[in-house]
């Protein structure tokens, strides 16, 4: 129990998960949950008790019981205790001290990381401004590689999202097409389908692998299915690069997304077996976002944003290429606003980064949130300055199958111009060598007409 | 580069191939004005369609003449009003007081099915395609014993969960206009569940989405699949998963979404 007098009241908060989601910033899911701060003034007792907490008090006191979930083991089990020493003096109001001062850099931040725990990380991210948030993340560089180089400093690198309602291949190439000739998926070009069998996802996976090869585009693809199909897909020999796979905070989370740890382990495994990565090995891709522990009714009375960093501590344990908060899709019973969503890409971005992660974020909304796409571009440029590894690109930034709105390849293009930006460095080669280039290195701007001379789709998509 | 231009591989042929908004254009970076207003106006209309509220009482007008049936019975749920009913799921899946006691007070005799139609995210999508879609599914299951329907505002899926087991149904059809797309702000889901009591979970469900003419399902096409399932889940009595897994079926029939 936890308690202190503040503003001639005694506030007492029950367990560590009760201070955590007190001192959280409102949030409507951590409301749904009943977990929130009862007034302004409650939230800022408990920031406080949390400042003044030993940083080490958050490694002994589990927020999920270590015997009921495999996550919890996997946090403790694999804590790193000599990465955690130089820190282990601290409270919780120092570590964000020590992480805002100008002497600590990203790779002191990256050589404390294994050393750090989702609720450690969760934590000083509550007594942080979004500020903060972006000048730390800003800090740390994540790199990744596959068929090319993710994360570098001074880049930007998007997703190409080409998703079509009934999975169209030619719809699809045409959606691959548009956003090719805007710069776009160099991160991944990743398609969600709106068919769960295996069988159109091969389809889809085949299609994709004969767009990179015909014209020799340095980047990977992925169809973001189950991965349990994914595993099939494989023992078929679909040309898989990447293993996707949605994630949470709990055991009990995951198994509502039908995974456990064993699982991932299986589909890395097979991802690496078949070698295909040309400059690394970086083989997954998962996605996650706060909440969905929550609408599993699996999170054990934990806020929804200590549950977010937790599934990233399952994401590291898999060394992924990619990994994205889809922030605003969830809807507004968990982030009702733009406000909660802008300030939920940026905790998730710098709680990522600091667990060792390469954030990217899916900057997003639904159309029943309080929130427009004024609300995106202000996330999508905090992200940018706060060095996010990659986003989203949707042409127009109208998602047509999963009825959401994302970020557009013209919004991908408007950060790198205005940030000073690049594509990951083998991409923008490539853009240079098809033509898409010019001679200032600026992206030339080409009439999508003209696409289907410029990358001829091969003639095995139809 | 390719010598004879495949008519269809030309980028206007490729353009009618998607609803997504490719080849708009740039100014700079930015999107051209037209294009922009066009997403505003999109954005307009599917937000609108959220905060439509429904007019009970014309539907339950189109029903009665749809299914030739008695007066629907008309329900709220404990979300009281818009705001929150979308902060608070749990609310909208369970019935307000004044309409349990409704259906408690009400006549019933144990049934088939019960057909439970709810505003969701848009009342816009229900009242549109609701009456038709219950016309053509009682037409195609010929002999059923259904109860009176049900037409419930600020509703979720679950809802129809309660609603099944006090009018003592086997199986209830939940109608709900779905969340809105840009694109799309007037689709209808329909989620089937055998046996529903509250606390049922969306893997027993089964569901049909983008019921949507002309642009998705059509009434007769979504009536089909569900005459296919309801007649399955009777025989098999069960829904959900399990009932998905052993069928090859249509992409649009698949596991429920959260709701």
């Amino acid at each position: 129990m936890y308690r202190i007098d503040l503003g001639g009241t005694r506030h007492i908060f029950a367990s560590l998960a009760a201070l955590l989601a007190a001192a959280s910033p409102l949030r409507s899911g951590d409301v749904l949950a009943g977990l929130a701060a009862g007034s302004n003034l409650q939230r800022v007792a408990a920031r406080m008790v949390l400042a003044d907490m030993p940083l080490a008090d958050l490694l002994t006191d589990a927020l999920v019981p270590y015997e009921a979930d495999e996550v919890t083991r996997l946090i403790l089990d694999g804590h790193n205790d000599d990465a955690f020493a130089p820190l282990a003096h601290l409270t919780v109001g120092e570590f964000r001290e020590w992480l805002l001062a100008d002497e600590t850099d990203g790779a002191a931040i990256l050589a404390a990381s294994p050393g750090l725990t989702p609720e450690m990380v969760a934590a000083v991210s509550k007594l942080m401004r979004n500020q903060d948030l972006i000048a730390v993340a800003a800090k740390v560089e994540v790199v990744t590689r596959f068929h090319n180089t993710l994360g570098l400093k001074g880049h930007l690198a998007v997703r190409l999202q080409p998703n079509h309602p009934t999975d169209d291949p030619l719809g699809i190439a045409a959606a691959v097409l548009d956003g090719l000739l805007m710069g776009c998926g160099d991160a991944v070009i990743g398609i969600n389908p709106a068919s769960d069998s295996v069988d159109a996802a091969c389809t889809l996976m085949h299609m994709l692998e004969q767009m990179r090869l015909a014209h020799a585009i340095p980047t990977q693809t992925c169809v973001l299915t189950h991965v349990t199909n994914t595993l099939i897909a494989i023992e078929r020999g679909a040309p898989v690069d990447l293993v996707f796979q949605s994630i949470a905070g709990s055991e009990a989370a995951n198994r509502s997304f039908g995974i456990d740890l064993s699982l991932l382990r299986e589909g890395r495994e097979a991802a690496l077996s078949l070698g295909r990565g040309t400059v690394g090995d970086n083989v997954m891709y998962f996605e996650t976002g706060q909440g969905s522990a929550l609408s599993a009714d699996a999170h054990h009375g934990v806020d929804q944003q200590t549950m977010e960093v937790r599934a990233y501590a399952v994401a590291r344990a898999f060394s992924p290429l990619l990994v994205n908060t889809v922030v605003g899709f969830i809807g507004p019973e968990y982030l009702y606003d733009g406000k909660q969503i802008v300030r939920a890409g940026l905790e998730d971005h710098f709680c990522g980064k600091l667990m060792g992660l390469p954030m990217g974020c899916d900057v997003c909304y639904t159309n029943h949130a309080e929130a427009d796409q004024d609300d995106m571009d202000t996330l999508l440029t905090l992200l940018g300055v706060a060095g996010v590894n990659f986003v989203m690109g949707v042409p127009g930034a109208d998602d047509v199958m999963l009825g959401y709105q994302s970020t557009s390849f013209h919004d991908a293009l408007y950060a790198r111009t205005t940030l000073g930006l690049r594509p990951a460095p083998e991409f923008e080669a490539w853009l240079g060598a098809v033509g898409l280039l010019g001679d200032d290195g600026r992206l030339r701007q080409v009439a999508f007409d003209t696409a289907p001379r410029l990358l001829a789709l091969p003639d095995t998509i139809r | 580069m390719n010598g004879t231009p495949d008519p269809r591989r030309s980028a206007a042929w490729l353009r009618t191939q998607t609803p997504a908004r490719i080849g708009i254009g740039r100014a700079g970076a930015g999107v051209p004005t037209a294009p922009l207003l066009d997403f505003q106006l999109a954005h307009a209309l599917a937000r609108d369609a959220v905060q439509q509220p429904m007019d009970c009482a014309a539907l339950a007008q189109e029903l009665a003449q749809a299914l030739g049936s008695a007066r629907a019975l008309l329900l709220a749920s404990a979300a009281a009003d818009r705001a929150t009913y979308l902060t608070r799921p749990d609310l909208g899946r369970r019935l307000d007081d004044p309409s349990r006691r409704l259906l408690e007070e009400a006549d019933r005799q144990p049934c088939d099915a019960a057909l439970v139609i709810v505003d969701g995210l848009s009342a816009t999508a229900t009242r549109s395609h609701a009456p038709a879609l219950a016309e053509a599914l009682t037409e195609r299951l010929t002999g059923w014993r259904w109860a009176a329907p049900a037409i419930v505002t600020q509703g979720r899926v679950a809802i129809g969960d309660e609603i099944g087991a006090l009018l003592r149904a086997d199986m209830v059809l939940v109608l709900i206009g779905e969340r809105p797309g840009l694109s799309s702000p007037d689709s209808l889901g329909a989620y089937l569940t055998w046996n529903p009591r509250v606390g049922r979970s969306d893997a027993q469900r089964n569901c049909v989405s983008n019921i949507r003419p002309p642009h998705g399902l059509s009434p007769a096409q979504a009536a089909d699949k569900l005459a296919w399932l309801m007649t399955q889940a009777r025989h098999r009595r069960l829904t959900g998963t399990a009932l998905k897994d052993e069928h090859l079926l249509p992409a649009s029939i698949s596991s429920p979404p959260e709701s």
